[in-house]
């Protein structure tokens, strides 16, 4: 291992380059979940959603030789779960986080099942770009090897976070979240609004998953996500329905993320299993320090189920 | 629904007997789910159909694995065991409105509790020591479920997702435990706590290939049921699942109430983990975290978190777990088929809450008058 030959840097120098490679998946999920949830509706499910877009990424690149052809088609199963959770979810009696976690279950599940045959063939990669090609150090070129979708990620970040203050769009969706009874004093179907809204994050968290097949870990098995579609819910909360918040707070929990197998590369093995578990630990410990039993949350939408 | 919840005898001098609305308004609770189920199942059958396999050898072969034989009902029996257990840590919290989802991190420390303290104590006699396991494993599972509801009052923290959470961190706890300090270097390929001596294994009942955990998860249901509705404690939390601030202007120490539900809740999953390493494994390792926690949230929800019901619900559950083997076997299918089965069970269930006070043969409000007195209670 070259490791050995810029020391202790290699650290903070994987766990930069882990950050971008892992938090691509926490970007798309939670931008997703962050239109979702400012239409007023939480859906727990992207987490099965995020499993089965992997699932069908790998297999359409499988199939067709072509990594887009994937993504797209992930997108899509993603946007039908969505609207399969915010159809569902309108109808009287039935609750939007339970809905969730009976999708959680059933969207692994599927994925499980139909993505059975596709755990030993390999599929076509998405690309990536050497940002690190001006260095000599291998380090430096594996952190900085950015993939396309990272800066995509980076991009609707931006344009969601100003869509959501200047266009009508954005002011519709924020009108539903903070009151139905508003909504409709202004001709708005409430139910639509949330169908559509459950529709895009879906579409997102299934890019998200094509990332995960595609490109890191790169290869389908039933292990690829442990909870990433949700810990991006919780992102959401800490991040404050606000998309710019989301890239950062994914950023961190992608460095969350790379901190066990960096510190692993330079030979630290003791607590492997605990350094593992740092991103629960640390989307643990923000939630627990943003909430507050006396006020709401700033910025939170008044319809929304989780808060109140 | 508290919908005309006046004296019987009233009723019955409307013209129809008191009994008849009795079963009507107890017909709902059973009825409802029990047609869900159906669909749940016609649509799997679909699915089924689908990828091109055979619906009905599907339900026969499920049905010979689940209860066909006296070998395959004590398979479902034994499976059943630890999802009663798990279905109360999801049943419990949810009569305070908490929905309560990471059971498994509590089976898995449960377990491994039981494990260094069943090691520990190694030469003491063993009625104290399989007591002594017990108290562990609840105690583990009590405090972290326990934590998620002291987080959820005291610090207004998502119960859902800290659960969830929680009981990731808890799989990687096990993981390094296992790994680490409590590791048995004799287990190579699968680390394992160093395993219980023969006497502080836990036996099955007499005459049956079952071991003693399906009593103590019956046991346990029974206890919650009574716990639930005939004690002021399940009486305050009722009112506390109903609404907080009322509970709270009554005077109800709610606090104290979620920790203590959810700590019940937590030991009870505890305790399964506890059973799965006494009577099942012999040590606690990552077989721990076989999925009971997840599959304990469907038999909570299609039992409508009523303790009593969740009996006959687990078994059923348990003999479609017991049934995967089989199907994976004779029919060629993947071992997630089942998941894909209990998953859309699972949508259908929570689809059917929309149609509770819909249906006029369960509402005998409805039976006289004319359907303008819809929704006025």
């Amino acid at each position: 291992m070259d490791a050995t030959e810029i020391g202790l840097w290699g650290v903070p120098l994987a766990i930069l380059g882990g950050a971008i490679r892992v938090s691509t998946p926490f970007i798309f999920v939670s931008l997703g979940e962050a239109i979702t949830e400012r239409s007023g509706r939480i859906n727990l499910g992207l987490e099965g959603t995020l499993v089965f877009g992997a699932m069908t990424a790998y297999a359409v690149a499988v199939m067709t030789n072509s990594p887009w052809l994937g993504l797209i088609a992930a997108a899509f199963a993603g946007l039908c779960f969505g609207l399969f959770h915010g159809w569902i979810c309108k109808f009287r009696g039935v609750n939007d986080i339970a809905i969730g976690i009976a999708l959680m279950l059933f969207g692994s599940g599927l994925a499980f099942f139909l993505g059975k045959p596709f755990i030993k063939p390999k599929a076509p990669n998405l690309p990536a770009i050497p940002f690190g090609s001006w260095s000599d150090i291998p380090q430096v070129q594996a952190a900085l090897d950015v993939n396309v979708l990272f800066l995509i990620g980076a991009v609707l970040s931006v344009i969601l976070w100003w869509a959501f203050r200047n266009t009508r769009a954005g002011l519709i969706v924020r009108v539903v979240g903070d009151s139905s009874d508003a909504a409709l004093a202004m001709g708005l179907n409430p139910d639509t609004v949330r169908l559509l809204a459950t529709g895009v994050g879906g579409a997102l968290a299934g890019i998200g998953g094509a990332y995960l097949s595609l490109y890191y870990p790169g290869s389908w098995t039933e292990r690829i996500s442990s909870g990433q579609g949700l810990m991006a819910v919780a992102l959401v909360i800490f991040a404050r329905w606000n998309p710019l918040g989301c890239f950062a707070a994914a950023l961190l929990f992608g460095g969350a993320g790379a901190l066990g197998p960096a510190l692993q590369s330079v030979g630290v093995t003791q607590g492997y299993y605990l350094f593992y578990a740092a991103p629960y630990i640390l989307t643990l410990i923000i939630m627990i320090a943003t909430s507050s039993p006396t006020r709401s949350l700033a910025g939170a939408p008044g319809e929304l189920s989780i808060t109140k | 629904m508290v919908t005309g919840a006046g004296v019987p005898a009233l009723f019955g001098a409307k013209g129809y007997p008191a009994a008849l609305e009795w079963i009507a308004r107890r017909a709902e609770a059973f009825v409802i789910p029990l047609v869900a189920l159906i669909v749940g199942m016609a649509l799997f059958s679909l699915f089924i159909a689908l990828v091109g396999k055979s619906p009905i050898l599907l339900y026969e072969t499920m049905w010979r694995g689940g209860f066909g034989s006296w070998f395959s009902i004590q398979n479902s029996l034994s499976r059943a065991a630890p999802l009663l257990l798990a279905a109360l840590c999801v049943a419990l919290p949810a009569r305070l409105g908490l929905v309560v989802i990471g059971g498994e991190g509590a089976i898995v420390l449960g377990g491994v509790g039981a494990a260094a303290i069943g090691v520990a104590l190694s030469g003491a006699p063993s009625p104290i020591v399989i007591l002594a396991m017990g108290v562990a494993g609840m105690a583990a599972g009590g405090i972290w479920i326990g934590a998620v509801g002291a987080l959820r009052h005291y610090r207004a923290v998502n119960e859902t997702i800290s659960s969830l959470l929680m009981a990731y961190i808890a799989i990687a706890l096990m993981n390094q435990l296992v790994e680490g300090p409590l590791r048995d270097p004799a287990s190579l390929n699968k680390p394992s706590t160093q395993p219980l001596a023969g006497i502080y294994r836990i036996g099955n009942i007499p005459g049956m290939d079952v071991h003693w955990g399906l009593v103590v998860g019956v046991v346990a249901c029974i206890l919650s049921w009574v716990l639930i509705e005939k004690t002021r404690w399940g009486f305050a939390a009722r009112i506390a699942g109903g609404n907080v601030r009322a509970a709270q202007v009554q005077g109800l120490a709610v606090g104290p109430l979620i920790v203590g539900f959810t700590a019940l809740a937590g030991g009870f999953a505890g305790l399964a983990g506890m059973l799965e390493v006494a009577a099942v494994q012999g040590s606690a390792n990552a077989s721990l975290a076989a999925g009971y926690g997840y599959t304990g949230i469907l038999v909570a929800f299609l039992a409508r978190h009523n303790p009593l019901a969740i009996i006959p619900v687990a078994i059923l559950l348990g003999g479609i777990d017991a049934s995967g083997g089989l199907i994976q076997r004779r029919m060629d299918l993947p071992d997630a088929t089942v998941l894909v089965l209990q998953g859309m069970i699972f949508i259908v269930i929570l689809f059917s809450e929309t149609f509770y006070g819909r249906f006029k043969a369960f509402n005998p409000d409805l039976w006289k008058r004319p359907d303008l007195s819809r929704g006025t209670a």
